[in-house]
Parts: structure tokens; sequence; C-alpha cells
């Protein structure tokens, strides 16, 4: 079922990666241009593309890229510099590789003639007439380097028998970078020196691809007479994890755990305190701290390399696995429905298909998720070209890149990502002028955070600018109606109103013309995901516009509860507690449904009067109160039956006009039971009623 | 957008349709053969709150969840009780471009067969009681119709009225 692999795909699929590295590089670049590191960068991945281009028969992106892998060179040669100008073209440039890599037919030679123009200009030069040839050099596959330790003592006699360690430490380095440190300890007084005897060690750190047997053959002749160790080292993804040399010395043997412990406590280094110490000789520590450089070193290779310790799994297989997964889910609940009754041992299998369910159910998840800095380092560029655009000079920092989200949560976030962010720099974030006038420094700040809260993950935008402007927003409101004049209105609410179809933000906040999309595109698709929305707008100090989105879109825990025959799941992360409605408490409430939790006024709804279930409700009711946003609200079931993993099925098109409802799942028993959209749900209610109490 | 497959009387002129008979208030439908999966015997379905009346609810098609309709509502026939004799006939259909698996409640099902497009005419505009947008064409066998539903119209989303 394995598809056969295109290399033109792989290409296709390897350059617009390299194309998104390079354009994360420039943008660095621009912010530093002094960064030797970055230019060397930006040349490695010019010459990547163009080398794998030649291969691969793009010809002609090949010769393109070749042109700006010059200027790149003059950069690094220092006869140019990473002037901004420099890196607008390239970033134009990047663009149109783009072009030629995926639609060359469509590709606008006029352009890309330009652009070489230009370049030339820049550079000095003029574009040579010949074609260059680009170098069809075979780029060296980023294959996965590893790391190994090498100590070595060769026999006291070696050389007196004609061997010379020296040419084999030469081999070790043609393998890859070495590190070599001497170990001296061995070496006796003067005195009792034999002039041939071979007294020195040497510890060897080798970074290659070759196989381990390449290093076992180098010392094949030697290996029976002398101490030889080699060991293969794990390299760390990422640079500053590599090994302390604390740990080190102890996993080597070199020096006890209890040594260290004992020697931390004391300043300065830890290598000079415990030579001094006499714990451990010096060059055994210089050994190790040779080491510890390599691996750092080798650690940073393997991060800019993009192969690092990764596959490449089509998308599909992904949701396939995930949807096997979730039936597994629900079989297991099954199985445990009827291995409740029945003998201990069917139970205690049960109870281990549970757990090995639910591992799988997490790695599954797991290996969904990405970072979410994938998708903020798109938005550099945007902000990039839109500061460009708008004339306004902005910063874009960002906090939490690392935080992960499922795939398609991501991949749905681009959009309205991008809405919102031309929108702070549209309309939030001030001219230069206006911001010196206004007292705030000139560059308008943007910031983007992601931070796990829960079940959600909290993805914020906020700018420095304006900030939103109640007056209008509220003139607007009152003008379509929305809300009556002087009728009192919280913030949240008043802002909520940007988000509501027709309603443009740009005819009331500012007098810049809209982009054609509204903010209810943004709201509507954050809704697809489940999500929502909140605003919080200072006059003068910016606005930050705070998306609440789930983990996950295919499982989620839910609370299970029973109106009549009727079962419906409450997602977990909504629920805030349970309490019960005790009929007294009910019949007082009549008329007005508030409950009085702990002091605070909550508002609850009928879940079986919004439903619309036969029959009377039970003596006591329980009260499922839930969060939305700020506030808090009851739904009053008939009962709580508990928790429940819940596979989420999605509803077809048939229901894209029921409000209330994100899914389906499959219970236990196989029957289906309906997921309620908590705000969503509220919402009906809310509109629901005041339809009843117009009637 | 009528597919190859569109039951034109014109071009299949000689030529056969497999369909699946099934009854509906008393008169006999017939939905062709490839667009149904599976025919269902009664189970329990999930109603869906606030919903419009021609969805019944919601049922589990192993690990699947399928939307039930009722077409007698579509076809704007009086909603009975479902009896021993019902039947779910889960159809492939195409909602809003996307293939979707829908059930639809039948009062019992017959046969499946062969229709021969000599024996179909097309709708007439008028003096149908029903609404013929929904209807791809009519066959005659003996004495009986046969109504061929178009089930991709009967189920395009964009019929708010039901």
């Amino acid at each position: 079922m394995a598809a056969a692999v295109n290399p033109a795909d792989v290409f296709r699929q390897e350059a617009a990666e390299l194309l998104a590295t390079l354009e994360t590089t420039l943008l660095d670049l621009e912010a530093a241009p002094n960064d030797k590191d970055l230019v060397d960068q930006a040349f490695r991945s010019l010459h990547t593309l163009k080398g794998s281009g030649a291969m691969f028969g793009w010809e002609a992106l090949a010769d393109f890229t070749h042109h700006v892998e010059s200027a790149f060179q003059k950069v690094r040669d220092g006869v140019l510099t990473a002037s901004h100008d420099l890196i607008s073209l390239t970033l134009a440039s990047l663009d149109h590789i783009r072009v030629l890599l995926e639609r060359p037919e469509q590709a606008d030679r006029v352009r890309g003639d330009a652009l070489l123009a230009a370049f030339a200009d820049l550079a000095g030069t003029h574009a040579p007439g010949v074609k260059a040839a680009a170098h069809a050099r075979p780029v060296a596959a980023a294959c996965q380097t590893k790391v190994f330790r090498i100590r070595w003592r060769p026999a006291r006699d070696m050389m007196a028998f004609g061997g010379n360690p020296l040419l084999l430490l030469n081999e070790l380095r043609e393998l890859g970078p070495c590190t070599v440190t001497p170990i001296v300890d061995r070496v006796p007084p003067l005195a009792e020196i034999d002039p041939a005897g071979c007294y020195l060690g040497w510890d060897v750190m080798v970074t290659t691809d070759k196989p381990r047997s390449a290093i076992d053959d180098v010392f094949i002749f030697v290996a029976s007479d002398s101490e030889l160790t080699i060991d293969e080292l794990a390299v760390e993804d990422d640079a500053g994890a590599a090994p302390r040399l604390g740990e080190i010395l102890v996993k080597r043997g070199d020096v006890a755990a209890r040594d260290i412990e004992e020697e931390l406590g004391h300043q300065p280094r830890l290598g000079a305190m415990l030579v001094q110490a006499g714990k451990v000789s010096g060059d055994r520590v210089a050994s190790a701290l040779g080491e510890q450089k390599h691996l750092r070193e080798a650690a940073k290779v393997r991060e800019t390399s993009t192969a690092g310790n990764t596959i490449r799994v089509p998308a599909e297989r992904l949701d396939n696995l995930m949807d096997q997964v979730g039936e597994l889910v629900i079989a297991q609940a099954r199985l445990m429905q009827i291995a409740g009754g029945g003998s201990p041992l069917l139970k205690s299998i049960a109870e281990d298909i549970e757990r090995l369910a639910g591992e799988l159910r997490d790695t599954t998840m797991s290996v969904r998720m990405l970072p979410i800095g994938t998708l903020f380092s798109r938005f550099r560029r945007v902000v990039h070209d839109l500061s460009r655009e708008l004339g306004k000079s902005v910063e874009l920092t960002m906090a939490g890149e690392e935080t992960e989200l499922d795939k398609t949560v991501i991949e749905s976030l681009n959009d309205p990502m991008v809405h919102l962010i031309r929108n702070a720099m549209d309309h939030g974030l001030g001219t230069s002028e206006q911001r010196r006038g206004q007292g705030k420094p000139e560059t308008g700040r943007l910031h983007l955070s992601a931070v796990h809260s829960g079940a959600s993950v909290l993805i914020t935008i906020s700018d420095d600018g304006k900030g939103l402007d109640r007056v209008a927003i509220r003139a607007k409101a009152e003008e379509r109606g929305m809300l009556q004049p002087g009728q009192e209105i919280t913030d949240a609410e008043l802002f909520g109103c940007i988000f509501l179809p027709g309603f443009s933000t740009a005819a009331t906040v500012t007098s810049i013309s809209g982009r054609g999309v509204g903010m209810d595109v943004v709201k509507r698709a954050i809704d697809g995901l489940r999500g929502t929305i909140e605003v919080s707008s200072e006059p003068g100090k910016g606005t930050a516009i705070t998306l609440k989105l789930p983990l996950t879109l295919a499982i989620i825990d839910g609370l299970l509860v029973k109106m009549a025959d009727e079962r419906y799941i409450v997602p977990l992360s909504a629920v805030e507690e349970c309490v019960e409605l005790t009929s007294k408490e009910d019949h007082r409430s009549d008329g007005r449904s508030f409950l009085n939790i702990r002091g605070e006024i909550v508002a609850f709804v009928r879940l079986r009067h919004l439903f619309e279930v036969a029959g009377a409700a039970p003596k006591i009711q329980k009260v499922v109160i839930v969060g939305i946003g700020q506030s808090r609200i009851g739904l009053v079931v008939d009962q709580v039956l508990g928790q429940h993993q819940t596979v989420i099925k999605s509803l077809s098109r048939l229901h894209d006009d029921q409000e209330g409802f994100s899914g389906a799942t499959i219970l236990g028993d196989g029957s289906v039971a309906l997921i309620l959209d908590v705000p969503h749900l509220v919402k009906f209610a809310r509109e629901r009623e005041t339809a009843t109490r117009a009637a | 957008m009528r597919d190859s497959n569109a039951i034109d009387p014109r071009a299949t002129d000689g030529e056969a349709v497999q369909v699946l008979t099934l009854g509906l208030g008393g008169e006999i439908f017939a939905i062709e053969t490839e667009r149904v999966r599976e025919v269902l015997d009664l189970i329990p379905i999930t109603r869906i709150p606030n919903s419009r009346p021609f969805i019944k609810g919601l049922i589990n098609v192993r690990g699947k969840v399928i939307t039930v309709t009722d077409l007698r509502v579509k076809f704007g026939m009086p909603p009975m009780p479902p009896t021993a004799e019902s039947r779910i006939v889960v159809t492939e259909v195409q909602v809003e471009g996307v293939p979707t698996l829908v059930g639809a409640l039948a009062d019992q099902v017959f046969e499946a067969t062969e229709l021969p497009s000599a024996s179909m005419e097309e709708v007439p505009r008028i003096g149908m009681r029903w609404r013929t947008e929904f209807i791809r064409a009519i066959g005659k066998r003996g004495d009986d119709f046969i109504i061929i539903a178009d089930i991709d119209q009967v189920f395009a989303a964009a019929d708010a009225v039901h």
C-alpha cells in the first residue's frame, strides 16, 4: 500500500522546505546583517537548491538560483553587504523560485530577468550572457551522522613493531570531523622512559556518516594488542542539551558521581576543581571537554540539516491511523462494559487493553502534533512585506513557538491569523509619525504567543496600537439595531460585535477601507475548529485577540449526561463542576432560571426544554456548570453518568444548519450520542428565550 | 451536473438500469443500485434535537456515524411511525459536492431489479403530486409506476424548506 516515491516529488518537497528555511534565515539576517553564520546558512541553502535542482531536471530553477547564490558568495567574501535591499530582493526571488518549482510553465521570464538585473545592479556586475552552468554536483544526502568516542591506548611496543599511531589517527580524521585529546597519564618519569615505547593514549571524538565498522577497520591490525573501546554517543537534537562535563566523566567511568557532587559545592570550573582535587588528571578533563564541544557541534550540525531523526509520512496515513485508534477506543469501551460483569481474568485483560489503547491514543495524537512555530514563522514574511506596503515600521516578536497543536488545527489557523495580523497592522498600529505624536516608540510591536491551558491552547495576537474604538463600534452596533441606545454592555460583548457578518471594522474603527473579508470569516474559521475568540483592548495601549483552541480535533474527554433515555456528551474541558438541583430549588427558580453557587449567581438552561425531551424530569436533577469565556452557565440534566473517552465523529453537511452540536460519538453499547457545542448551545438558548419572550 | 450514470431516457435507449425498489407511502420508488451501499433493519436512531423535520437522527454503521433521513417528508407525504417492515437504505450521495453516506427510511424494500430504459419516461412537468426536481424519471412495469428518485437533489442541503 506504500505509494511509489517519485524523486521529483521528493525534490519538490525538499525544495519547499529549503525555501522556507531560507526565508527564515533571510529574515534573521535582516535583523543581524553582520552575522556570518546566517550568511553561510543562506548560501548553503541556495547552493543545495541549485545543486539538487539541476540534478532533478529543474534547469531553469538551478540557473536562476545560481545568480542569487553568486550574490551571496559576494556577501560571504565581504564584497557585498546583506542590506535591506538585498534581503528584499532575495525574498522576491524566493517567490520566483517557488513558481519555477511548482509551475515552471507559468514562470514569468521577464520578472526573472528583472530580478537578476536588480541583483547585478546591487552587486555591481552584470548578468553573464552565457548560461552559467549550474554545478550539478550531487549534494551529499543529509545522512544521519553519528558521533563515536574512541579510547585508544596502543600497546607499549606498537612502534617497536613498526606501527605508527599517527597514521591511524589520520585515518580517523578522514571519516569526519575529529576532536583528538592525548592522554599522557602513563608517561613515566624521564629516567624510566623507553625511547621506542608508546606511552600515549588518545581519546578521539569523531562525527561521521559512516557505520561503526569503518572505525573498526581503522584499528583492525592493532585491536588485539591495544586497549580500545568504541562507543556511539547520542547526539541530542538540541545543541544546548549536550551532556554536561560531569555527566560525561561519570559515564566514562573516569570519576565517581559522588566525587563530582562533592566538588560541585566549590567554585570555579568543575574541570579545574576536579584536577586540583586530584580526582582526575588534567588531560582526562581536557578530553571530556573536547567531547562536550564535539557533541555540541554535532548537535548543531544536526539542527541545521533538516534530515534529523525523522521520517516523512503522508498526512493521510496519520489520519487513517487516528481513525483506527478511534475505533479501537470505542471497541475497548464495549469490551470494558462486557468485562465489568465477567470473570476477574477477563477484567484484567480488559484493563490491560484499556491502558494500551489509552497509550496508543496518546502516542498517535502526539505524532499529529506540530509546534506552532512552524505556523508563526510564516507570519514573519507577512509582517515584513506588509510593513513595507503600509510604510509602517513593525517589530514582530513571538513566544511559545514550541507549543504543540494538532496539525489539522495548525493548517486551518493560517488564514484567520493572517487576517488578524493584517488587521492589527493596518488598523491597529499607526505610522511612525502618529506613534511619535503619541509618545510611543516609532516601531510598532506585534506579538504572537501560544500557551497551553488545560486541554486548550491559547494563541494571542497583540499589538501596541491605538486599540479598538468603543464609541465607533457602539455607534455601528446601535445603527444596525444590535444594541439599544444606552443599553449596558460589557467590553467583551461589545468587542464581540466586530465578528458579526457585515460589521466592517474598516468602516467603523478606522477610515481605511476593508479588504473584502470581514472578521466574521475569522470567527467562522475558529468556530469550525471548536475554538473561541476573546478580544481585549485598551484605548491608546493596544489590542489583544486571544484564540482558544482545542488541542486536538480527534478525541476529547467528555462528560456523559442523560435526559430521559437520551445521552449527550459535554466536553470536559468546558465543565467546571456539577451540582444538584433539588425540586425545591427547581420550583423556587421557576420563572427566573438562576442558581446561587457559593454566593455567585449562575444562570441555567434546562436541556430538557431546549431539546424538547418528552416526559417529566426526575425529582432531583443535576446541573453541569460550564465556563464560556469569562461567564459561567448551568446546564440542567437528569443525570450525570460519568467521564467518557469521546472519539469525535463529525456530522455530515446535512447538519450545517444545526447549532448546538459539534459532532457525535459512539458509546460503549454501540449507540450514537451527540456532543454538545457549549458556546453555540448557550447562544441558541438565549436566542430562543428572546424569541419566546417577544412572541 | 448530471454524471454519466444519469438516467437519460434519450441516451440510454435500449439499455437497462439496475435499481433497488422500495415502498414509500404506498408508491414504488427506485434508487440506482450502484448508489446503494447496504440495506439495514431498523436500529435505534439517535434523535437530533431541533433538526430539520426530514432528518430522523443518527445511527452507527460499523463505527461510522450516518444520518438517517425520512424521504416521506422530502416528498411531502405525511410522516408515519416505522413498522416491522421498515428498512434503512444506506446510499452514497453528493451533499454540496462532498460524497456522503446517508440513510433513507423506507416503509419496505422490495427487490433489486432491472428497468429497461425503454419503459422510462421523462417526468411530466405538471400533474405530479411530488416535487418534480427530486425525480429523475418514471418507469413503468405492468400497471405500476416506478418513481426513480434523484437522490443527489433530494439531499441538496440548499433546500431550506424542509
